[in-house]
């Protein structure tokens, strides 16, 4: 599983970390600890085509919904099947058990313009 | 921090900012959402014991010769039944029979009369109150600035109540004593809104961080309390039918259409809105709140829409994740003739329909209640 320091990362606190021909995404430690108790992952359907920003899952936790947005332009390959029985994962293991889903055919280049894990901890710093 | 700016803040702002709670801001109070887990605050509850600052609720006291005469006429329950030390859920109603607030009424003496009145709907509860008592020898004594409150909620309430009030272990559901605590006069009630059995304690804004503190230290030594926030206090007020006034009820719905009529004693010789409520009870009311339990995973939210056998048939007015039931729940307006429990539906939310089904309210009976 993505040490959080070879990932990228999204103002909207997305991670996204390219191995292989796949990207990986999920959402930070400092996003599963603001949303707080997770109780349900509406994830995208395989084989679906994102573009960069755009909602491709909802969070919802017992006291609000979160819109989870692709980092990067691709086409969703796989959902983490844990989360329908434990949704729970993404708070206990948001960089590892907790991902939300795969793409291929990832933008590189919009993934590489993405912050690096320093970056994002001097935007937490700055956004709060 | 979601907190707006000049909010108001409890007496327990400091201590409960120290101790990691988040805030959020409702009806322009800083209060608490949840200090570890809604889900495990929520569980606390259930299994062993919470608590909670209430401190932004409002509590007038009514007093003077006539001070049963004014709580009779402000309110659908019956004051008269009720003896020194006992309290009662009741209604305040307009004379339509909207529902001003929903209150609880302690009885001290038939001259001393004490209510607990929502935080959003104060002003106008003082206000309706004093122009009730016009030409009435009572005197209607607004005290909720001086006065904070927090309610110990959970089976183990009970014991852990013992360290700041010990009389109060022994009163029965809905009693009410006065009781002088660290030399103040304070009102402790065997009331809450979890649907477990708890007590809340109302005490001078100069010692609530005490009574705090007590049971805090009291409870999450030997009893496994958690302090909890609005988040918990919601999802139990909700599993256990109780009512949001704002959310489920206000100026324009009734206690009939909400599923109360219960509190309302058409017995009584007068009160305000008694005549809306004789004709809405002998017509029967139009509408009547309805529950609702999702069969499928997802968190129905206030605000969506509801529709039995596809056609649009209101919209949720509270709903959330049921921690208990682990579901989804809300409840409803729904039109006469109401469906019935089994019913199928469907609650609409991120562009998708969940498929629900008409459940009996309460969603959930604590099996721990006295």
């Amino acid at each position: 599983m993505p040490q959080p320091e070879k990932c990228r990362y999204t103002k909207s606190h997305e991670w996204i970390v390219v191995e292989g021909g796949e990207a990986l995404v999920g959402i930070s430690d400092h996003a599963q600890h603001e949303i707080s108790d997770v109780v349900f992952v509406d994830l995208p359907k395989a084989g679906r085509a994102v573009t960069q920003g755009e909602g491709a899952a909802v969070v919802e936790s017992v006291k609000a919904a979160f819109d989870i947005y692709a980092p990067a332009a691709g086409t969703v390959s796989a959902v983490n099947p844990a989360l329908a029985g434990d949704p729970a994962l993404l708070n206990r293991d948001p960089h590892g058990e907790g991902w939300l889903f795969k793409l291929t055919g990832v933008d590189l280049k919009q993934v590489d313009a993405l912050m690096t894990l320093a970056q994002y901890q001097d935007f937490l710093k700055t956004a709060h | 921090m979601n907190v707006a700016a000049g909010n108001r803040r409890t007496a327990l702002y400091q201590l409960q900012k120290e101790a990691g709670a988040r805030f959020v801001d409702f009806h322009g109070w800083d209060l608490p959402v949840q200090f570890s887990s809604i889900l495990k605050e929520h569980q606390a509850v259930r299994n062993a014991c919470g608590l909670f600052d209430v401190s932004h609720m409002g509590q007038v006291w009514v007093t003077g010769k006539d001070a049963l005469a004014l709580v009779q006429k402000v309110n659908t329950n019956d004051a008269a039944r009720l003896a020194p030390g006992q309290a009662m859920y009741s209604h305040m109603l307009n004379d339509r029979g909207g529902i001003v607030d929903d209150v609880i009424v302690s009885c001290f003496s038939s001259e001393r009369w004490f209510i607990v009145v929502n935080a959003s709907t104060r002003e106008g509860d003082v206000a309706w109150i004093r122009k009730n008592a016009e030409g009435l020898d009572c005197i209607v004594d607004d005290q909720s600035d001086a006065l904070g409150m927090v309610a110990l909620q959970g089976p183990s309430a009970k014991d852990v109540i013992d360290a700041v009030c010990p009389e109060a272990a022994a009163l029965p559901r809905f009693g009410a004593l006065e009781a002088r605590l660290w030399g103040e006069d304070c009102v402790v009630t065997r009331t809450g809104y979890t649907g477990e059995d708890g007590f809340e304690v109302v005490a001078p804004n100069a010692i609530i961080t005490r009574v705090w503190q007590t049971l805090l230290a009291r409870g999450t030594s030997s009893f496994n309390l958690l302090p909890c926030g609005l988040g918990a206090r919601d999802t139990l007020r909700l599993e256990a039918g109780l009512l949001l006034y704002g959310n489920d009820i206000d100026e324009n719905t009734t206690p009939y259409e909400a599923g109360y009529g219960w509190v309302v004693k058409l017995a009584k010789a007068s009160f305000n809105g008694k005549a809306a409520m004789e004709a809405q009870k002998k017509a029967g009311p139009g509408r009547r709140l309805t529950g609702l339990r999702l069969l499928e995973r997802g968190v129905p939210r206030p605000g969506c829409k509801v529709f039995i056998g596809g056609a649009e048939a209101g919209t949720l007015c509270s709903a959330t994740f049921s921690p208990t039931l682990e579901a989804g729940i809300g409840a409803y307006y729904a039109k006469a003739p109401v469906p019935a429990p089994g019913a199928k539906a469907e609650v609409e939310g991120h562009g998708r329909r969940f498929a629900a089904e008409v459940v009996a309210l309460p969603f959930y009976r604590s099996p721990n209640r006295i």
